[in-house]
């Protein structure tokens, strides 16, 4: 007998991709709402920001809205997206604005993200909003490009998660356009847009990234290479970069990723507290982007990963690059990578640095 | 990589970018709204642009638009005044000597690709619309995926017919915008066609828009004299020797390029002295990155780690794939473990190291 198809009971997630703000995409959103909501559906907005923009606050017109929830932090009160009462009003397709947003402490949840989590497990339908320059792996590139560090992230598995992925494009001088005649943004806060982020090489480098992620998420090809793609985490700060790229890299591959430390003693309990906290919280980091981590036996660094690498049947080892030691022989990050790559004779290694933001 | 340095332009580039200014003044501006499939809103996207521009003041006509009877295009066109099509023509022309009498400021003109009757000015829409541009009018229009030239076999292949219509891609490109109108596969009017033919149109159709992107990026870049690379796609150079395992490392090199819309560079050594057998396999070598479409670039010099980086800088580089040191290699007519002096000495690039062909 075939396999009978399990029901779906999760609900479906699409995502209205921009590259900026003031490129339409909550106009976009709610424009899906109303006409959804005329074509017979139970439509809510569980959350919109409405920046002031008239014609966008227009849009809501009908649609029914769920309160947001006030949150008391440090003397102040802050509103939150409402996730209990959606879930308990229950509607068919609920609109959330600014996917990537963080959650003032003492929410139930960290990230906005992990609400519409929350809603999707129940069955909800969720149709949200965000910018290319939130996704993770991008992180480092988007910095490279504007000098901002973006910290307000989504796991790149959650765009692979969604069903539906659409862009929302303009040009960048039609956007400055919009910034300038008032649309965006008040006139202090577009001047100090203007001052920022909003210029035209910016804002065209990251229309282009927006536009090659949409390519590469909505591309109908399947992986044929079966390759598999360990990264070698450690305390430094380089870790975070070295991760974001490997599983970027194996996004595109379609290629399996895994992650390893290895400690010079057992376990990482005597390590000094700070290094120990920084390789939990990139293990942490990692497995956030459903990396598969593993803690190695201690023992010789390069001998341990390269063999590991070995009986795992990995095809590509990812290593940051050691930062330019004064005297090479005597430096022990440089002497880890030289002796990585010539144990790894029959395995790829790939020596990842470090992308310096352009500054101007 | 340079960061931000700004060259003191010559003279003569001077001249040639304030006479390159100037010809775009009198020119009209063109403006193209690109869809991958019939239904995604293309028409309605350019209506809607008249419709804003012509709120702000500007002076817009309707010269041409595919047949709407009812929906929110139709409630759009009636806003506008229209040029009727050239009489005592079977088929639909535009009136040229009509339009260039009423002289607007912006021409909207559907259906860039299509053919005009026996008897025209032009045999093709784009070359009227190219005629209105040179007479300072700008135009507003749109263009299936379908009908440029340079992508009709990719897309006949995916698609599975052919259509006679087509637009050069140069003329694209000098585009002064191209907005990509994307949707669902399901939001199109394309029954016969399968989703994942659709996706596969789709992921071309925003690849052509990020690389016009580029193209303008660079051109933004060069025009204002910064010498920057924004490194928004991945750029691969791929440096082989007679003992590289080139079709292993070109091979990769394509297939990465391909799945990150990146560009492949195949650089190898020149190299005096060469035995028989060396120049065989080079030869080899240098066949199979001509067949995956690399740029070639030959090397010469001294100090090869410089040239090589020289090369990476130039060209904004995002990975270098080389082959392991080896005694058998060239790598070793410089004094010490090139592939660790390729590692310390680049910035803000990849190193991926491969193993060489085992020496028989």
């Amino acid at each position: 007998m075939p396999p009978i198809e399990p029901i779906r009971t999760e609900g479906r997630l699409k995502i209205v991709l921009g590259y900026a703000a003031g490129v339409g995409k909550t106009f976009r959103m709610l424009d899906e709402g109303q006409r959804l909501a005329s074509a017979g559906h139970d439509v809510v907005i569980g959350y919109f920001e409405p920046h002031g923009r008239q014609d966008t606050i227009a849009r809501t017109e009908g649609l029914e809205t769920i309160p947001r929830r006030r949150i008391a932090y440090r003397e102040r009160t802050f509103e939150e997206m409402d996730t209990d009462a959606i879930l308990a009003r229950h509607p068919e397709i609920c609109l959330v604005d600014e996917f990537p947003h963080t959650n003032v402490p003492g929410s139930a949840r960290a990230k906005r993200w992990e609400d519409v989590m929350a809603l999707l497990a129940a069955g909800i339908d969720v149709l949200t909003t965000m910018n290319i320059q939130h996704l993770e792996s991008l992180n480092d590139q988007v910095r490279e490009i504007s000098g901002v560090q973006v910290r307000e992230t989504i796991p790149d598995w959650i765009l692979k998660r969604a069903d539906e992925i659409v862009l929302v494009d303009l040009t960048p001088g039609a956007l400055l356009n919009r910034l300038d005649r008032g649309v965006v943004y008040a006139p202090a806060k577009a001047q100090l847009a203007k001052e920022n982020f909003f210029k035209e090489p910016i804002l065209a480098a990251l229309r282009e990234m927006a536009l090659r992620q949409t390519a590469h998420e909505v591309d109908p090809r399947q992986s044929m290479d079966h390759e598999r793609i360990l990264i070698h985490v450690t305390h430094a700060p380089s870790a975070a970069g070295l991760i974001r790229r490997g599983r970027r890299v194996a996004d595109y591959l379609h290629a399996e990723c895994f992650a390893v430390c290895v400690p010079p003693e057992p376990g990482l309990n005597h390590l000094p507290a700070g290094e120990r906290e920084a390789l939990e919280r990139h293990l942490d980091f990692a497995r956030k982007l459903h990396i598969e981590t593993r803690i190695l036996d201690a023992g010789d660094p390069a001998d341990a990963l390269v063999a590991f690498a070995r009986t795992n049947a990995i095809t590509q080892i990812f290593l940051a690059k050691p930062k330019r030691p004064r005297f090479p022989p005597l430096s022990a990050g440089y002497q880890f990578v030289r002796k990585v790559i010539r144990l790894a004779l029959d395995i790829q290694v790939t020596v990842v640095a470090e992308r310096p933001p352009h500054a101007y | 990589m340079s960061h931000s340095e700004r060259r003191k332009p010559t003279p003569e580039e001077l001249l040639r970018r304030v006479e390159a200014e100037e010809s775009q003044q009198r020119r009209g501006r063109l403006k193209v709204f690109l869809g991958y499939a019939s239904g995604v809103g293309k028409s309605f996207r350019m209506l809607d642009e008249g419709r804003r521009r012509k709120m702000r003041g500007q002076d817009v006509v309707v010269a041409a638009v595919q047949p709407v009877s009812s929906g929110p295009a139709a409630e759009l066109l009636e806003a506008f005044e229209v040029v009727p099509a050239g009489a005592g023509l079977p088929g639909v022309a535009l009136d040229l000597p009509a339009i260039r009498q009423r002289r607007p400021a912006i021409c909207l003109i559907d259906g860039l690709a299509y053919r005009n009757p026996p008897g025209s000015l032009n045999e093709r829409r784009w070359q009227d619309v190219e005629n209105l541009l040179a007479s300072g009018i700008s135009v507003i229009t749109t263009v299936n995926l379908q009908y440029i030239r340079e992508k009709q076999p990719i897309v006949e292949a995916i698609r599975g017919k052919a259509v006679a219509d087509s637009v050069p891609e140069s003329f694209l490109l000098q585009a002064d915008e191209i907005e990509v109108v994307d949707a669902p596969p399901e939001s199109c009017d394309e029954s016969g066609s399968l989703s994942g033919q659709l996706s596969a149109l789709r992921e071309i159709a925003l690849v052509l828009a990020a690389e016009v992107v580029d193209a303008q990026l660079i051109n933004y870049l060069k025009r204002h004299g910064i010498e920057q690379s924004y490194g928004t796609q991945e750029r691969i150079l791929v440096c082989i020797t007679p003992r590289s395992n080139a079709d292993l490392m070109i091979g990769s090199g394509r297939r990465q390029a391909d799945r990150f819309h990146g560009d492949l560079f195949v650089a190898y050594v020149e190299q005096p002295d060469l035995s028989p057998a060396d120049r065989a396999t080079l030869d080899r070598n240098l066949a199979t990155a001509r067949q995956a479409s690399a740029h070639l670039a030959i090397l010469h010099g001294e100090d090869l780690v410089a040239a090589i980086l020289r090369l990476a800088a130039q060209e904004g580089i995002t990975q270098i794939f080389v082959g392991h040191s080896q005694r058998t290699g060239f790598w070793d007519r410089i004094r010490a473990n090139p592939v660790e002096r390729l590692i310390l000495d680049s910035t803000g690039l990849d190193i991926r190291i491969f193993p060489q062909q085992p020496v028989p």
